[in-house]
């Protein structure tokens, strides 16, 4: 009777079927993030070790980087930062037991939503030379 | 026919018994992470974009090149913890499961090694 539809089970996670809540899709977007940031990480690793290796290196990694697509990679990339790095402090603080109820959870979203649009700012600014 | 019970088959499937020791390591890395990505970050906005003598310098002033190399050696386990966890998640058989882990662990050494290799090289002016 064990054997009964073995491997052939839904498995979970099944997100298809629930309708989309802010704290499931922030909770998502972590994952995302996360995973993302490891294409702007490889990205990025080129890039030093380009700078290591020489100006000819250097100058190509550059181009990439400054392109128009390479722009917009590192731009989404730094939201994604903002973001991971928000809802990261967020989860730590989970991890001591606070903060777990519904309308907390909401809460502590928007700010780290709205928190990780204003850290991409500030990035935007300091690559501007503004700061 | 199969001579293994139920439970024979099960047994050692289970807990692998170091899962709290990943919960805390995968925690350490991330508070870690907190002044690491900051200080990190900020040198390297203003290096990318900049011109190649002006960028290496900024990687020659030892503070940074500490900094980035302890982003370094922190983001390799955190990355490998994090994208493991969502390779558990969602690939689906022994021989998937098991290439897909090796490669992670392969990749994250990599993009590890590479970065503590080069900010070294250019602090040490190689």
């Amino acid at each position: 009777m064990a054997d009964v539809n073995r491997g052939n089970r839904p498995l979970s996670p099944h997100l298809s079927i629930y309708r989309p809540l802010w704290t499931m899709v922030l909770s998502i977007t972590h994952r995302i993030t996360g995973v993302g940031m490891a294409l702007s990480l490889t990205m990025i690793t080129g890039w030093f070790l380009a700078l290591a290796a020489g100006e000819r290196y250097f100058d190509v990694a550059n181009a990439v980087m400054t392109s128009v697509v390479g722009s917009l990679i590192l731009i989404i990339s730094l939201w994604a930062i903002s973001f991971h790095f928000c809802n990261g402090i967020r989860h730590l603080f989970w991890d001591t037991g606070k903060g777990l109820d519904l309308g907390t959870a909401y809460r502590s979203g928007l700010v780290v939503m709205a928190g990780s649009v204003v850290l991409t700012v500030v990035g935007i600014l300091v690559v501007a030379g503004v700061f | 026919m199969r001579y293994q019970t139920d439970r024979q088959l099960a047994e050692g499937l289970g807990s692998a018994k170091d899962g709290t020791t990943e919960w805390w390591k995968q925690r350490l890395g991330a508070v870690a992470l907190i002044p690491l990505v900051l200080l990190f970050i900020i040198p390297l906005l203003r290096a990318i974009g900049s011109d190649f003598n002006a960028a290496r310098a900024i990687y020659e002033n030892p503070l940074n090149a500490l900094v980035a190399i302890l982003f370094f050696i922190t983001i390799m386990a955190h990355l490998r913890q994090g994208l493991q966890e969502v390779i558990v998640d969602y690939v689906h058989g022994k021989a998937a499961l098991t290439t897909a882990l090796i490669a992670n662990t392969m990749f994250t050494t990599l993009i590890g090694v590479i970065g503590v290799f080069s900010i070294a090289k250019i602090a040490f002016g190689g």
